[in-house]
């Protein structure tokens, strides 16, 4: 699969498979297009050329109510969860079902109540977004992701700016929700720590190109310098520290014109 | 040579623009029929943009009419004809001052609102997320917000009017000493339902002119702060010229 933005290539023939029933996790440097690959996936965007199939659906050329009945099928936590800030807790996770179900109030009530009891938030359900802490905001989100029993759910950098307890939180959340309901969990992330306790497998991805693949222990043996900058968090190497500039001493010994 | 090139395409750019907001504009009508039988969305809508509005609008129009009471009277007492008080009034207010001034401060107050709270729902990422949910945020975010600033609009001119007439009888008849029989039965006598339509006519276009200007601005703005806060800048310069652009339009063609 290839995609560009204005130009610039973010993947060239890139070739990746997420079995179903597995965590596999994405990792990589920052503007590596993880992100990206995640709306690719979802169908927010299409790729430019190659495929990307999801459930045995044909992303390309696939019409707007087969993309919206794909996506019945799937969940998304995004990195700021995303909630509705104008919808309490229980409004929010209740939101795909108002607006795919007609099931009656009182069905609503339990299986949004079933949803928040899973993550730990049923005392918070009459709260507002504003009212709830980072790693709460996210556990709602995942309350929510998870309402119309997802086949697939896919996580955008789950582990930024949580404390070490909403951490294991979500760690323990992310593994159970795998085990128990089957789901296909797509987890992008680059905490190489926390990807190594709950990916079942790993793609890195570097330069538009998969770097490496593998389960967590195999990746930290990978024979790749780029692989080992990443997974032992060097801060020079094939990704280098800074950014293009012209020379250093030259610039400084300029005067004052740019 | 230079100058014509960049005219050009700065002309061209503009059509561009205007394209895609028409393009905007007939996907939100085409949606709208949906949208019209969630009948709470729309209802909460429109408290958003008149029941919220609604302070601003009656105490504008209070003082609105207390001017046009006061510099009205000093200008018919010259023709010694201040009994016209009403009707100039009336007509000023249903026609013109109504509409005009009720949507220059629906920019100001709901359209702005709207604009900001979509540019940050896009921004926060909310409006991807419906995406993925696989809710068009177009029809369960955006044509709601459209539809209630449409149908609030005529609602908040209308009650601007009357609010004003009664600030104009307020200083005229009250304070000034006209009589009050000859304010209203002038009144009544001279304002057709002509002049009630004019001014519905105006409120309706501009309803619909300043919540698609909000709408648009705030669905497309870049999501970040200084993006959202140049959506909500050009909601309200573009929607006070539009305004009076079509004010001029639809008094010129009821002549």
């Amino acid at each position: 699969m290839g995609y560009a933005i204005s130009g610039r290539p973010v993947f060239a023939g890139l070739d990746m498979d997420f079995p179903r029933g597995r965590i596999t996790a994405v990792m990589g440097p920052s503007g590596t297009g993880k992100t990206t690959l995640l709306r690719l996936i979802t169908g927010q965007v299409l790729a430019d050329s190659g495929s990307i199939v999801v459930a045995g659906q044909e992303l390309r050329g696939v019409k707007r109510a087969d993309l919206y009945t794909l996506r019945r099928r799937m969940g998304m936590l995004f990195q700021n969860g995303a909630l509705l800030t104008d919808l309490s807790v229980f409004e929010n996770v209740a939101f795909p079902l108002r607006e795919h179900t007609d099931l009656p109030e009182r069905l609503i009530r339990q299986l949004v109540l079933t949803k928040l009891q899973a993550v730990g938030l049923r005392g918070a359900a009459e709260l507002m977004p504003s009212e709830l802490s980072g790693g709460m905001t996210r556990r709602v989100a995942l309350a929510r992701a998870i309402v119309l029993d997802p086949e697939i759910l896919i996580y955008d950098e789950p582990f930024v700016g949580l404390d070490p307890i909403s951490l294991g939180v979500i760690l323990r959340l992310i593994r159970h929700l795998n085990d128990a309901l089957g789901i296909t969990s797509i987890l992008v992330s680059h905490d190489v720590q926390e990807i190594s306790m709950v990916a079942d497998a790993v793609f890195l991805l570097s330069g538009g190109k998969v770097a490496a693949k593998g389960t967590p222990q195999e990746l930290r043996s990978y024979p790749s310098e780029i692989v080992r900058q990443f997974v032992g968090g060097l801060a020079d190497g094939p990704v280098p520290f800074h950014f293009p500039a012209p020379d250093y001493f030259g610039e400084l010994l300029a005067r004052g014109e740019k | 040579m230079n100058l014509v090139s960049e005219l050009w395409t700065s002309l061209i750019e503009s059509l561009v623009g205007l394209g895609a907001v028409v393009r905007f504009l007939l996907r939100l009508v085409a949606e709208s029929p949906r949208a019209l039988l969630r009948v709470d969305v729309i209802a909460q809508q429109i408290y958003n943009s008149g029941a919220l509005s609604l302070v601003i609008i009656m105490l504008s129009g209070l003082f609105v009419g207390m001017v046009l009471g006061l510099q009205g009277f000093e200008l018919l007492q010259r023709f010694g004809s201040e009994e016209a008080l009403g009707t100039a009034a009336a007509i000023g207010l249903v026609k013109e001052l109504g509409p005009v001034i009720t949507a220059l401060l629906f920019a100001g107050r709901a359209g702005t609102a709207l604009a900001s709270e979509l540019g940050l729902m896009r921004a926060t990422d909310q409006l991807s997320a419906m995406e993925v949910m696989a809710v068009d945020p177009i029809r369960r975010v955006v044509v709601p917000r459209f539809l209630g600033g449409v149908i609030a609009m005529p609602l908040l001119a209308a009650i601007f009017s009357v609010i004003g007439i009664y600030g104009a009888q307020l200083i005229g008849v009250q304070i000034m000493g006209v009589d009050a029989g000859s304010f209203w039965s002038q009144m009544r006598a001279s304002v057709g339902l002509s002049d009630i339509n004019e001014g519905f006519v105006k409120s309706c276009v501009f309803g619909v002119a300043c919540s698609l200007i909000a709408v648009y601005e705030g669905y497309h703005a870049t999501p970040t702060a200084e993006g959202v806060g140049q959506a909500t800048t050009r909601t309200v310069i573009t929607s006070a010229v539009v305004i009076l652009f079509f004010d001029y339009l639809i008094t010129a063609a009821f002549l």
